[in-house]
């Protein structure tokens, strides 16, 4: 292999913020570079998951080659790796970019610099990475090129002179797209001579070839019979194959070599074997230090997870390993509730990321499950001087032996038109947000930042911005740290019996709303029994909120003659029905949907 | 199954002077017409029963609607004739048959006894006009005590007086007195029945006084049951109370599975472990030429549905189920089927047994549904 093949080579992504037209635009180059027939193509090759493409987003990073003939007359080849847009997964759009020479900013020409624009440039810029300006929807009737060429260079500090201007939807500027990736895009340093250097950027558990590794080849070469070890684990393995990214497919090859990106396999049954970040060497020749890696991402939110026919706690297990395999920021451990049963404790990096977990689980794995409210990582120093890390209600110590809580809290920042500000500040002071200061990008729109404790914003704090902004205003956050606060357990009782998936930790504040809402809605949702059963909400054993479900006092039917028993019959068959998913909490059936009903509700607020 | 087994017939009259606002039975108002239409029609269904239904001896006949009792005599007459040409009617059969107060008179209940009919069921529902005229019935009062009287005079010793409790607006007190009025004319036999509002009646639509809430309505029910025994009438049924030996034999035909034979415009049949109804439209009812042609919605029983049904019907009854007879229905023991969820209902209070008998408690009785659908032992059939 020769420099000037290296030469041909670039790795690129495409960061945007949401909807400003990524995956449209990673399509169009796929179509262009001739890879595909238009046939062939569905609306969003890269976007695999139909629970992506339904929600318009990127979930998982994946990569794909493309081959261009460029106006200089050679031919290049591209890896275009896809990073999720969302600032839940910046921990999987920092191991895309590390894989990754240069970046290719979407920005909307109708909507200009938005939170995750900034967020996902400057985790590129972090990385080192060229970046470069494109600017889309130059179709629409709203558009101002002009205006936001203007923007990206004051805001963000990058050239945006000579941006194309491109309608993805359309198809239109594409060509110079491809263009400025060969000029504006450095091809990849390295040695193929040199040991085998590779950063592991990704990985997937195949039940056929086992564990494929994703990896950014730095130095050296590696081929099919390659005996690798990985430098952080230690695992030693013998290739079985190598090869690159078609799109939506695996194409097999017969070597990878120094700047290229592709996968390998190597009969791995281990995912923990192949983390990621680690560096590929080679056993015998092995390079002098690993690459620099990135620091694993730590859970943000967690939630009980049960199946709703306890049977089935073996296939959630299945399931919660498979996607393991695959989504190495999702963390799980059994735990039990007694209103529940056996179920697992999991965490997320964020609410989205929680809600893309259950939605795979129940429809990939046609689980029916229970999740329990999502709370976050409370701090809980002891009065013994010794500090746990709580993740589930049931396991706060009881308050004597507190000496005090922390909660994490988030740096987040806001932008919005400025016509929305009042409203939005209001939203803040709501969820116990801190003011820091107001940034003005242009005269009508403003960045705003706030201090938030992260508990307010797992619950439905996208939602009310959505609402109260009409949809203008865009958020993004990062964990700040962790500060002391006022926080206490709410435990629900029914029929005098706390029932543990019900508990949550709140802020003493907000405790009195939120039982009396908890109560309210049980009420509605656990059918009448044989006597009366009250339902309370109470912290640290004081009752702060009761309702009572009055005992159940008629239920039959006056009539029933020969034309009646038919539909008298499935009448009873929907109550027996009904029975059978039934829990049984303190001598009171529960339907499980109760608890699905009132903690969505909850979380629905 | 013996083919001598007997058989209870049921004859639908579905036409009415005037829907009543709370009825989700298929009857309706119609032309002098369409009735003719329909009971040639019913005498053309009549004649194609199969000929093993026909050898089977009938112990009980119920004219039910609507309003049968808007039949002339004569079309009457002659709908019996028919019947008795094509059935073996016993002598002692019992001939009941469904009457609106103001729908007949003197001279039309003796035509009907001379018929053989030997039993009416008197719709009263109430005593009150304001009751009678927010239910929409087309009688007063005074029509109900004149018509009792007169059926009496006609010759009828077997009378029934249908009621409604927990009406909008209805008081404690107000049911009280409509049964009390009800009691002093004597009747054999009264059914009083909680009122349900069923979709797609007027009542669900209205805009109604509010309904008796569930102690009063249950007040009411428990009285009804205290009050009636003093006057010699003893609850049976859920809703169905009767001086001994006045219980109505056609309706305990449906809750300890006798076969019926539905005749008329969807009216449901059950002989051996088939049910079947007739066709609902009017328009497919009058076209029909064949008995396949007259019927819908044919299913074969399941032992296990058989088994769920001697339960819930049986429990209806105030005598309950004989576990002895579960047993020599259907060769299997009771404790083996039911005797998990027999002994849940016993320990709450909710089920009684008395040698072989299990019965609903009082308070049972309140939560019948509650328990019956223990004993379902499928899951959803749809």
């Amino acid at each position: 292999m020769t420099d000037r093949s290296r030469e041909c080579i670039r790795n690129f992504c495409i960061v945007a913020h949401i909807d400003h037209g990524k995956s449209t635009l990673a399509d169009r180059m796929i179509e262009k570079t001739g890879l595909l027939t238009s046939r062939e193509m569905q609306d969003q090759v890269l976007d695999n998951m139909d629970l992506e493409r339904e929600r318009g987003i990127t979930i998982k990073s994946q990569a794909v080659r493309l081959i261009y003939q460029a106006k200089d007359g050679r031919e290049y080849t591209f890896n275009l790796i896809d990073t999720p847009g969302h600032v839940d997964f910046n921990y999987e759009v920092n191991r895309s970019l590390a894989a990754c020479d240069g970046a290719i900013l979407v920005v909307d020409a109708t909507q200009g610099i938005q939170a995750q624009t900034l967020a996902n440039v400057y985790l590129a810029l972090e990385q080192d990475l060229d970046v470069f300006p494109v600017i889309n929807k130059i179709d629409l009737p709203s558009a101002m090129p002009d205006a936001v060429k203007t923007e990206i260079e004051d805001v963000i500090g990058i050239e945006a002179e000579d941006a194309p201007l491109i309608s993805a939807k359309q198809g239109i500027g594409i060509e110079d797209v491809l263009e400025a990736v060969v000029e504006k895009i450095p091809a990849p340093q390295g040695d193929p001579d040199a040991p085998l250097k590779a950063l592991i950027f990704d990985s997937l558990y195949d039940s056929y070839k086992g564990v494929i590794v994703f990896i950014r080849l730095r130095d050296g070469v590696i081929r099919r019979g390659s005996k690798v070890r990985m430098m952080a684990t230690g695992a030693v393995a013998e290739v079985v194959e190598v090869g690159y990214f078609g799109p939506g497919q695996f194409i097999p090859c017969e070597e990878l070599y120094a700047g290229m990106v592709g996968y390998f396999t190597a009969s791995i049954k281990n995912i923990k074997d192949t983390r990621v970040g680690d560096t590929v060497t080679e056993l015998e020749r092995p390079c002098a230090e690993a690459l620099p890696g990135y620091k694993k991402a730590q859970p943000m939110v967690y939630c009980g997870l049960y199946p709703a026919d306890s049977a089935r706690y073996p296939d959630l297990r299945d399931a919660l390993e498979k996607l393991q395999l695959n989504d190495a920021s999702l963390f799980f451990e059994p735990e039990t509730s007694l209103a529940l049963g056996f179920g697992f404790r999991c965490g997320f990096l964020g609410l989205l990321h929680m809600e893309v977990i259950l939605q795979r689980l129940e429809r990939e794995y046609d689980l029916d499950l229970i999740s329990t409210s999502p709370g976050v990582v409370y701090k809980v120093y002891k009065t013994d001087g010794t500090m746990i890390e709580l993740t589930n209600p049931s396991n706060l110590p009881d308050v004597t032996l507190i000496e005090h809580m922390e909660e994490p809290i988030v740096s987040a920042e806001i932008m919005v038109t400025t016509e929305f500000i009042g409203p939005i500040m209001q939203l803040c002071q709501e969820r116990r947000g801190v003011y820091i200061s107001t940034e003005y990008i242009e005269q009508t729109r403003a960045v705003l930042h706030y201090d938030l404790p992260l508990n307010e914003i797992i619950y439905d704090f996208f939602d009310a911005l959505k609402s109260r902004s009409r949809g203008y205003a865009s958020f993004d956050y990062e964990l700040k740290g962790y500060e002391t606060s006022r926080l206490v357990r709410m435990d629900i009782l029914v029929n005098k019996e706390p029932v543990d998936a019900l508990s949550f930790i709140v802020h003493a504040d907000g405790a009195y709303e939120r039982g009396r809402r908890m109560c309210e809605r049980l009420k509605d949702e656990i059918p009448r029994q044989l006597f009366d059963v009250p339902i309370q909400a109470a912290v640290g054993g004081r009752i702060i909120a009761r309702e009572t479900i009055r005992q159940l006092r008629k239920d039959v039917l006056a009539k029933c003659y020969g034309g009646d028993i038919s539909r008298k019959k499935k009448l009873l068959e929907k109550q027996k029905e009904g029975k059978r998913r039934m829990q049984v909490v303190g001598n009171v059936e529960i339907p499980k949907e109760a608890f699905m009903n009132v903690l969505k509700l909850d979380s629905g607020n | 199954m013996s083919v001598n087994r007997e058989l209870s017939l049921y004859i639908h009259f579905p036409f009415c002077v005037r829907k009543c606002r709370y009825c989700d039975f298929l009857s309706g108002p119609a032309e002098e017409s369409a009735r003719g239409a329909y009971l040639a029609a019913l005498e053309r269904e009549i004649s194609l029963v199969p000929e093993a239904l026909r050898t089977r001896p009938v112990d009980t006949v119920f004219f039910g609607g609507g309003t049968p009792s808007l039949m002339g005599q004569g079309d009457l007459e002659q709908l019996m004739e028919r019947l008795r040409s094509v059935f073996d009617i016993e002598d002692q059969a019992e001939i009941s048959m469904e009457v609106n107060p103001g729908t007949a008179d003197l001279a039309k209940l003796r035509a009907f006894r001379q018929c053989g009919i030997n039993r009416l069921s008197i719709g009263v529902q109430s005593f009150h006009e304001e009751e009678l005229a927010l239910l929409g019935r087309i009688h007063s009062a005074e029509d109900a005590l004149r018509i009792f009287h007169e059926a009496r005079e006609a010759g009828f010793g077997n009378l029934n007086l249908d009621l409604m409790s927990a009406l909008p607006g209805q008081t404690f007190e107000k049911w009280e007195e409509n049964l009390l009025t009800a009691c002093r004319l004597r009747p054999e036999h009264i059914s009083a029945y909680s009122l349900i509002i069923e979709e797609g009646t007027p009542f669900a639509e209205m805009d109604l006084p509010p309904l008796p809430d569930e102690e009063t309505d249950r007040r009411m029910y428990h009285e009804t049951g205290r009050i009636l025994e003093t006057f010699g009438l003893r609850r049976y049924e859920i809703s169905n109370y009767a001086r001994e030996g006045f219980a109505c034999r056609h309706n305990c035909g449906y809750w300890t599975g006798h076969d019926y034979l539905g005749l008329g415009l969807g009216a449901a049949s059950c002989t051996g472990n088939l049910r079947y109804t007739c066709v609902r439209s009017l328009k497919d009812y009058l076209e029909a030429g064949s008995w396949e042609a007259f019927h819908e919605e044919e299913t074969h029983l399941s032992l296990e549905d058989e088994m769920e049904e001697f339960m819930f019907l049986g429990l209806r009854m105030t005598k309950g189920v004989r576990t002895g007879a579960f047993a020599e229905r259907f060769g299997r023991s009771f404790a083996s089927v039911y005797g998990e969820v027999s002994q849940k209902h016993l320990a709450q209070g909710l089920l009684a047994e008395e040698g072989d008998r299990l019965f609903l408690t009082e308070k049972g009785l309140d939560l019948a549904n509650y328990v019956m659908s223990d004993y379902i032992l499928t899951g959803a059939s749809d």
